[in-house]
């Protein structure tokens, strides 16, 4: 049986790829700083799923425990999927360091310290899977959001980096480019139904993309096109955009 | 704002709906609507879960303990039926009482007060409840069970979600060698032979007939009775069933579009009904099926609420005691008859002795039920007017869940009025009623 660890794993998507890969038999190992809420979610894929699934301490902002984080779980993970993040606030970020600051070291630096340590572990056994989720947001920087997106863009670049290095340890790494998701981080901003995944569409992506060891997924396949044209318009065009 | 309506898309309105993920998410959400209704998966017909404000429970949705060898399940209450068939089957158990769709929740279940085909021998939902968290007006997570909290515990099974929010359950499950019913169905001409029937096999477990409406004179109440046991391991051994305990596929159909509303008229649901009857050749069959088509015949389209057409269609059932039984019987099903507004599925059993551990408001009381789903239109409301007095005439009532409306007056007379609620959990029904 193989072991997977989810962080961030009381987030939306973190419960939709724990449900995901338990129903394939996974044992679970959920990660996340609010840990007896998770447990509760642990004990409910153990009755429904049958498989082992435990939840443990995390801290993503706490890159010195990180280490000791990770040789002390319960089980070594075979796969470990990463979707802790914030959305943050844009307009507090322009006038608040400290805040875009928060963004940066949440959804960057705390996967470069983190996946970092995996690798390395991982690298030294020769297997293993690094899944993490980015951002459609991190391929081009828009004034509606852009300390997240480039947040995300540091943290597609790093993985890109970290795939082609891992390579020749048989350790593979898969990029997750969803667009919207229906979660909590977007509750109450209106987004476009064709455009917006369910968080179990995401995890069932996720599953189907680490099976076929895919290098990089998008979720939805239309956000592809989508991104392609963002990325295809031109600079003194899309400075004038409101998106 | 969206526009929300139950199973029977009547009454459909405007309505804010919420859906807490955690006690405390829930506790706060309390505290800051004055007036709202719990609402599970909508699976009830009329407007007993609409209110301008409606808390849903479906995010409330994790299995918090299954004891095996005692076969009890702990779940918060927006876990469907469906889910608890699919962790209790495997390890041979069975919801011991189950309404024929599998896609309600548990605390609907509990809220409704609900029955199956079981109920002349085992009794309503009620019976297998053992305890339930539920959080009140005061803000407070209270549990409620047969030694604590008396009171809250009856007045909440069947109490239509008036007490409080039902956040957890515990619940006795029924233990089953296979996941099959063995399973008899016999053709009855008309009513007499009918209720004869019910009587004859009343040791059963699991009966329902199904009857045509449509049919009058010496043929009123053709009808086929469907009887039903838990197959055993042994029974089933020599049939080629690969595995005794297999499960529900999760495979559902959907109806493309509402049919438009003259697709059902008297003379479709006539040719629905011959052919439904003349189906089965032979007086008797005897067979085992699995609980699925068993169970849940209708839970294969997931979207049959359609076929009434977007104005949607109103459930009347009512249940009349066995003293007069028959008579009621037969002049409701003449005037239905009569009426040429035909009933596509009408739904006849027995209900045994209704209990004393749930609210006044809880539905099953000993005698014959019969359910029937009625398109709406200008017609139906007059005739179910009509039905109500005969209803009343024997001494009768109607079930809640299926309830769209019904005057206040006359539930005044059918329901006993020792039900009292904070003001905060009000619905669209309990306002009609004067709940």
């Amino acid at each position: 049986m193989n072991n997977l660890l989810i962080l961030g794993a009381g987030s939306d998507v973190g419960v939709a790829c724990a449900h995901c890969f338990a129903e394939n038999g996974f044992n679970l190992i959920l990660a996340s700083r609010n840990v007896e809420e998770l447990q509760k979610e642990a004990t409910d894929i153990q009755i429904r799923h049958g498989v082992n699934a435990q939840s443990v301490f995390f801290d993503a902002l706490d890159y010195k425990s990180h280490s000791s984080f990770y040789q002390s779980l319960p089980m070594i993970p075979d796969a470990v999927i990463s979707v802790f993040g914030v959305l943050g606030d844009q307009t507090l970020a322009e006038k608040d360091f400290e805040h875009a600051r928060n963004i940066i070291d949440s959804n960057f630096t705390g996967n470069v310290s983190i996946l970092g340590t995996i690798a390395n572990e991982m690298e030294k056994l020769k297997k293993g899977t690094i899944i993490c989720v980015s951002s459609v947001a991190g391929e081009r920087g828009r004034k509606s959001n852009y300390f997240y997106g480039a947040s995300k863009a540091a943290l597609t670049a790093f993985l890109s980096g970290l795939r082609a290095r891992m390579f020749e340890s048989q350790v593979h790494v898969m990029t997750v480019i969803p667009g919207f998701i229906q979660t909590k981080m977007i509750e109450g901003i209106k987004t476009p139904a064709p455009l917006t995944a369910k968080p179990e569409d995401v995890a069932k992506a996720i599953f189907k993309g680490f099976k076929k060891k895919k290098n990089s997924i998008y979720v939805l396949p239309s956000w592809r096109f989508i991104m392609l044209i963002i990325k295809m318009i031109p600079e003194f065009i899309f400075k004038k955009l409101n998106l | 704002m969206d526009k929300i309506s139950n199973w029977g898309l009547f009454p459909s309105i405007l309505a804010k709906e919420s859906s807490p993920r955690s006690v405390s998410e829930l506790k706060n959400y309390l505290s800051t609507n004055p007036e709202f209704i719990p609402r599970g998966n909508g699976r009830c017909y009329g407007d007993s879960s609409l209110a301008k404000n409606i808390c849903s429970t479906l995010k409330l949705n994790r299995f918090l303990a299954f004891n095996q060898e005692k076969g009890i399940i702990h779940c918060e209450s927006g876990v469907l039926l469906s889910d608890i068939l699919k962790v209790c089957v495997p390890k041979k158990f069975f919801l011991p009482v189950t309404p024929g769709t599998k896609f309600i929740t548990l605390g609907g279940a509990i809220a409704s007060n609900v029955h199956g085909k079981n109920h002349h021998k085992e009794g309503a939902f009620s019976q297998f409840v053992i305890s339930f968290e539920l959080l009140t007006n005061e803000g407070i997570v209270l549990e409620c069970s047969r030694e604590k909290n008396i009171q809250l515990f009856r007045g909440t099974i069947g109490g239509m979600g008036l007490t409080g929010v039902i956040v957890s359950a515990s619940i006795q499950l029924k233990p089953i060698e296979t996941s099959y019913i063995k399973q008899k169905a016999i053709k009855a001409n008309g009513l007499d032979e009918l209720m004869g029937l019910f009587d004859q096999y009343q040791n059963y477990t699991y009966s329902v007939a199904w009857i045509d409406c449509l049919k009058s004179g010496k043929n009123m109440g053709r009808s086929i009775l469907m009887l039903g046991e838990h197959a055993s391991q042994n029974e089933i051994e020599a049939l080629p069933i690969k595995e005794p305990l297999s499960l529900h596929s999760e495979k559902q159909f959907k109806i493309p579009f509402a049919f438009p509303s003259f697709t059902l008229n008297h003379l479709t649901i006539s040719i629905f009904n011959a052919l439904y009857y003349g189906k089965q050749w032979k007086k008797e069959v005897n067979n085992y099926v699995h609980y699925n088509p068993y169970f849940y015949p209708l839970d294969i389209l997931s979207n049959w609420n359609l076929i009434y057409g977007k104005k949607g269609f109103v459930q009347y059932q009512f249940a009349i005691p066995f003293e007069n039984g028959k008579e009621g019987m037969k002049e409701i099903l003449s005037r239905i008859s009569e009426s040429g507004t035909g009933s596509f599925l009408a739904v006849l059993k027995t209900f045994g002795s209704a209990d004393s551990f749930s609210s006044p408001l809880s539905f099953p009381m000993k005698g014959y039920t019969l359910a029937l789903d009625f398109k709406v239109n200008q017609k139906v409301f007059a005739l179910l007017d009509e039905l109500d007095l005969l209803v009343l005439k024997y001494g009768g009532k109607l079930y809640l869940a299926k309830d769209s409306r019904m005057s206040k007056e006359f539930f005044e007379r059918t329901y006993s009025d020792d039900f009292k609620h904070s003001n905060q959990f009000n619905s669209l029904q309990s306002q009609r009623l004067g709940i």
